[in-house]
């Protein structure tokens, strides 16, 4: 490991795409994420590399397309509105089966909405966001040291799958700055690109990047593909950390910079002889659901703690099944829950427990 | 050790520096430290803020709800974290700026004329450096040389010289 260095998240996420061989981004400036495009306006021509303020972020993505199809690791980032506006450029990515790496930092919506922190755009990263039948691998750091290592981690997943990575993070991840200490060398897994147009050199067929098939039955196979590549991905790739869960009295659900508040909540519960626990998805999609059959026999409630109104919980749901009460508590609009707030609803969850 | 530190006042007073040299020399005394700022509008001349986390132990949430220490540079800010501040914590205000004073009893306030002692030297800049000698002389937060080594590793080699200069002025916010 190198020394300790303080860096701000966004100028991290930054560097860790340069450390993973990207050399090439395209941006638009959106609060609260610019720093990311700062970085990179300095320091890509430093390493040969391309970056490109584009007109908008319909032709960042645009860009994207490009210099994933000539078989370059390349990325973009944004924050909520920005994101929504490259949905297009994703999908058709995903269709024309293109690895690259998509950076939201997001603020609160919908619409222009607000600059503070959120995480309102769950959905729109694990759900699909573009049109079609789709999944991004959704990563969710919660510290500036995890900025680091899964934006490396972003780009060699992107490449074994050959789709688009999203890293999901939010205005307080990428404007904090903590200690992040790089490696001397990073685990790069860049697998040879056949299929990238690169130019024949006259000695082979030219490669055809596209994501239109106007013939229904080809199309529908190239759909079962995916469909079995994310069967693969949701049983290889989950991702999650558990801390103090054997025994809680309340396992809290929350990822990103709410599992730090979460954190918070459990040493303040530990003052009051309270027992509760963290699962923390680090993987959205695939969501962790081995993480829930892990402490399923043990857990006897969950409280669900988003910056939203509520859309990890419906995951969780869906994985819990019934078998345990879900509540939830979450703040929208760029405000932060706080300690108090949810140790109140722990507080009504117990004494309903006890009745 | 935990403090939790909370600087506050306008934009361009140095309320983010201020933070990110302690969390800086936090850091080189071997803590675990975060640096959370307020960002956007607020940054291009209205009230600023930097949240600041120093601990032996792993820092949980950046954004802090309470704190142990508050160094105030404007009224609003006075006005919005007085009640931030933990019994038997501190408030360093600068007293040539605010004049609505703390009214807590369950927690110290010391007063600095920071801004007038800054520009009686001709360096406005100084003048959040006395406020964080105070904090740093009634908390010991961070230690010395580490400051002295945030000074030469986050400002630009430009402002190098400066270096020495603003070392005597922590000392004599230490010693207010």
């Amino acid at each position: 490991m190198g020394e300790k260095l303080l860096m701000k998240g966004n100028e991290v996420i930054a560097e860790a795409a340069l450390r993973a061989g990207c050399r090439h981004y395209f941006g638009y400036p959106i609060t609260p994420q610019t720093e990311i495009a700062h970085y990179m306006a300095r320091r890509m021509p430093q390493v040969g590399g391309v970056f490109m303020q584009a007109e908008s972020e319909v032709a960042a993505i645009n860009m994207v397309y490009g210099a994933a199809a000539a078989g370059k690791r390349v990325m973009t980032s944004s924050s909520s509105p920005g994101i929504s506006l490259k949905q297009e450029g994703i999908s058709y990515a995903v269709g024309a089966r293109l690895p690259a790496v998509v950076v939201n930092i997001m603020r609160a919506g919908p619409g222009l909405g607000g600059i503070q922190p959120a995480q309102g755009d769950y959905f729109q990263a694990v759900k699909g966001g573009g049109h079609g039948d789709y999944k991004l691998i959704t990563l969710a750091p919660s510290s500036v040291q995890e900025l680091y290592e899964m934006t490396v981690e972003a780009f060699n997943l992107a490449d074994k799958y050959r789709g688009v990575v999203m890293i999901l993070g939010d205005g307080m991840l990428g404007q904090m700055m903590e200690v992040v200490q790089f490696r001397d060398e990073e685990p790069i897994s860049e697998p040879a690109k056949p299929w990238a147009a690169t130019g024949t050199g006259m000695k082979r067929e030219h490669n055809t990047i596209t994501s239109i098939h106007l013939d229904p039955s080809v199309l529908e196979h190239w759909n079962d593909e995916r469909q079995n590549q994310y069967r693969v991905i949701e049983e290889m790739e989950q991702r999650f950390e558990l801390y103090n869960t054997d025994g809680a009295d309340v396992i809290l659900v929350a990822y990103g910079s709410v599992a730090r508040i979460a954190r918070n909540v459990i040493k303040a519960a530990e003052r009051e002889g309270i027992r509760l626990g963290l699962l923390r998805p680090i993987t959205l999609w695939p969501f962790p659901t081995h993480a829930f059959e892990h402490v399923m026999p043990q857990a006897k409630a969950f409280l669900v703690l988003e910056m939203s109104a509520g859309q990890m919980l419906e995951d969780v749901r869906l994985t819990v099944e019934g078998r345990r009460p879900v509540f939830f508590h979450g703040r929208m609009g760029g405000m932060i829950p706080t300690v108090k707030d949810i140790m109140r609803e722990v507080h009504e969850i117990i004494g309903t427990r006890e009745e | 050790m935990h403090h939790e530190i909370i600087i506050a006042g306008f934009g361009g007073q140095g309320i983010l520096s201020a933070g990110r040299l302690l969390a800086y020399a936090g850091m080189v005394d071997g803590r675990e430290v975060s640096w959370l700022p307020s960002y956007g509008p607020e940054m291009r001349g209205g009230t600023a803020n930097s949240m600041i986390v120093i601990s032996d132990e792993p820092v949980a949430s950046p954004f802090i709800y309470s704190c142990t220490s508050l160094v105030v540079m404007n009224n609003p800010s006075m006005a919005k974290y007085e009640s931030y501040v933990e019994p038997g914590g501190i408030i360093v205000y600068d007293s040539s700026l605010i004049t609505v004073l703390p009214t807590r009893t369950d927690v110290t306030a010391f007063g600095i004329p920071a801004t007038m002692m800054a520009s009686e030297m001709d360096e406005l800049t100084y003048s959040n450096v006395f406020l964080l000698g105070k904090i740093i002389e009634r908390t010991g937060c961070v230690s010395l040389d580490s400051f002295e080594k945030a000074l030469y590793d986050v400002l630009p080699k430009r402002k190098h010289h400066m270096v020495p200069e603003e070392m005597r002025v922590l000392a004599r916010g230490m010693a207010y």
